[in-house]
């Protein structure tokens, strides 16, 4: 991918926690303005802590950037404060549907609203219940008790509240019934199309990241293994074995040497 | 029958201070779930500055607002120099810091106004009783609850209704998520210890214009603490009814029981409520039981 017209370029960047434990071994990522980027690769690899580093929430679990550079619109942030780089339009939504359990789904939202310069919380509010019809319906309960999907929704919500540049979505299936995942990404596809929100997105569903993201990278043990535009990682034969389980000879035994042989080659 | 209602009186009035000062505790746990262990040396340092202040003359109410802008100050700088470099260590830790924050500021107090004794000269508040009904109440307690009841709802309405203290609340509820909405932590930090900072001080600015002042102001900070627990540590509202309870509960001690059990059966009586209550209720009055989905 070219280089020009990237709001997000992240080269060669090395995590590492409490000063020891080495979490990033050199990831570069690069994403357009305007496009929706995927991030792939199993539990461990690195999805979160990429996002991290990039948000800056980093610094509340004690790690930090030891090398390379994170550049947003040409100006480095990485080791910034967390709200310092909130503020240039950098909003991450965390794993794990953290809405504030104690306050109304309407409150959780105006939060969101605290950082925005123009308009006014009643249009954001207009524009969230807009995307999200059912939170207009749950507006004055309190956001511990609604349902899973609607917190999904409420914590994606809240994010657009605030005007971001550069959406950081981990992981918004996690836990999910099938058809509100469905609900859930056609929801950011048109958050992408219509409010032209950048979409770094992470994701253990493949298959779903690939059909809404133009581009990909596959992460594994803290390196970058892989990237192309996901129609064409759609078609790559390593791709559906591992991450689509589709295959054209059908069921794939997992006992077959091959198999090993094949993921070894991008541990390089 | 009308030393009884005297007794009640004077209990909610006291209260009423009590609340106050419960309160500054209340706002510093929502806000960052640290138990401020410094939490009577701010009622110290508030009520010598207050007192200091006074004696040079300045009108009391003037003294008050200058408190006030005194406590946000100290608060901001409490922020910068002790609790931001201990941002994202464990709460332990922080809890230790207010323990040695506390024997700072008593030693700082100390060695700035000396161990005697001091007294609010001239008397702020008249010395005649105003007569309500058949109650004869002293004009300080008078005064200290009406402002009590005009801070406290004054910080209900900043906690409801205002953005800042949205904010403030979304910290309490979690802090990462707040932080990725760019909420400024350091900010929410900085106002929960200044808030402390002013309700303790004037707390402690009225508390003085009652006994007088010295040292052992420092210890409301452990008279306090049945009413913050009693009402359920993170709850504005059960600080407010725990502080009145617990004023209460010690006139009323301190009336009827110290004739049969002489000695400092007031400040025990608090205690030993507690502790009855808690088997019935562990989270106190309208403490925050955690939301567990299943």
């Amino acid at each position: 991918m070219d280089q020009n017209g990237s709001i997000l370029n992240i080269q060669n960047i090395e995590v590492r926690y409490h000063e020891v434990i080495l979490a990033l071994k050199g990831v570069s990522v690069s994403v357009q303005r305007g496009r929706v980027v995927a991030l792939l690769g199993a539990n461990g690899a690195g999805k979160s802590t990429t996002l991290k580093a990039v948000s800056g929430l980093l610094a509340t679990e004690d790690g930090k950037v030891t090398d390379g550079s994170i550049e947003y619109e040409g100006r480095r942030i990485h080791n910034s404060h967390a709200a310092d780089i909130a503020k240039q339009g950098i909003i991450q939504v965390i794993e794990g549907r953290k809405v504030f359990e104690h306050l109304s789904v309407e409150d959780n939202l105006k939060v969101g609203a605290h950082l925005r310069k123009s308009g006014s919380v009643k249009d954001g509010l207009d524009l969230v219940y807009h995307y999200f019809p059912r939170l207009y319906d749950k507006r004055g309960e309190t956001a511990g008790f609604i349902s899973g999907g609607e917190q999904q929704m409420l914590v994606v919500g809240r994010a657009l509240m605030t005007e971001p540049k550069l959406l950081l979505l981990d992981e918004p299936s996690m836990g999910l019934a099938p058809m509100l995942i469905q609900e859930i990404f056609s929801i950011i596809h048109k958050l992408n199309e219509e409010e032209k929100i950048t979409i770094l997105l992470v994701e253990q569903n493949a298959k779903l990241a690939l059909t809404v993201s133009s581009y990909a990278y596959i992460l594994e043990n803290g390196r970058i293994v892989m990237d192309d535009y996901s129609d064409k990682l759609w078609e790559n034969e390593d791709i559906k074995d591992f991450y689509l389980g589709l295959s054209d000879k059908g069921g794939k035994s997992f006992r077959n040497i091959k198999h090993y042989k094949r993921k070894k080659r991008w541990l390089t | 029958m009308e030393l009884f209602l005297m007794t009640l009186v004077t209990g909610i009035m006291v209260g009423g201070i009590y609340a106050l000062i419960a309160l500054g505790w209340v706002v510093i746990y929502k806000c960052s779930g640290v138990l401020n262990l410094a939490m009577g040396e701010l009622t110290l340092i508030g009520a010598y500055v207050s007192w200091w202040l006074y004696s040079t003359g300045i009108p009391f109410v003037v003294c008050v607002f200058l408190t006030i802008i005194i406590g946000i100050i100290l608060g901001i700088l409490t922020e910068r120099i002790f609790l931001d470099r201990l941002i994202g260590q464990p709460l332990l830790s922080v809890i230790m810091v207010t323990v040695g924050l506390s024997f700072f500021f008593r030693g700082t107090a100390m060695f700035i106004w000396g161990p005697s004794t001091k007294t609010f000269h001239p008397p702020v508040f008249p010395q005649e009783s105003i007569h309500v009904g058949m109650l004869s109440i002293t004009p300080v307690f008078f005064w200290s609850f009406l402002v009590v009841i005009g801070l406290l709802i004054a910080l209900v309405a900043f906690f409801k209704y205002t953005r800042w203290g949205l904010s403030m609340q979304a910290t309490a509820d979690d802090e990462t998520a707040a932080l990725s909405l760019g909420v400024s932590v350091r900010f929410v930090y900085a106002a929960s210890w200044s808030i402390a900072f002013i309700t303790a001080g004037i707390g402690g600015a009225l508390l003085a214009n009652i006994n007088g002042l010295n040292i052992n102001i420092a210890h409301l900070g452990l008279v306090v603490l049945p009413a913050v627990i009693f009402g359920g540590l993170n709850s504005i509202p059960g600080a407010i009814v725990g502080g009145i309870v617990i004023g209460i509960l010690e006139n009323m001690t301190g009336t009827y029981l110290t004739q049969i059990v002489p000695g400092g059966i007031k400040t025990i009586v608090p205690f030993i409520f507690l502790v009855i209550f808690m088997m019935f209720r562990p989270h106190g009055l309208w403490g925050w039981v955690r939301i567990e989905r299943v």
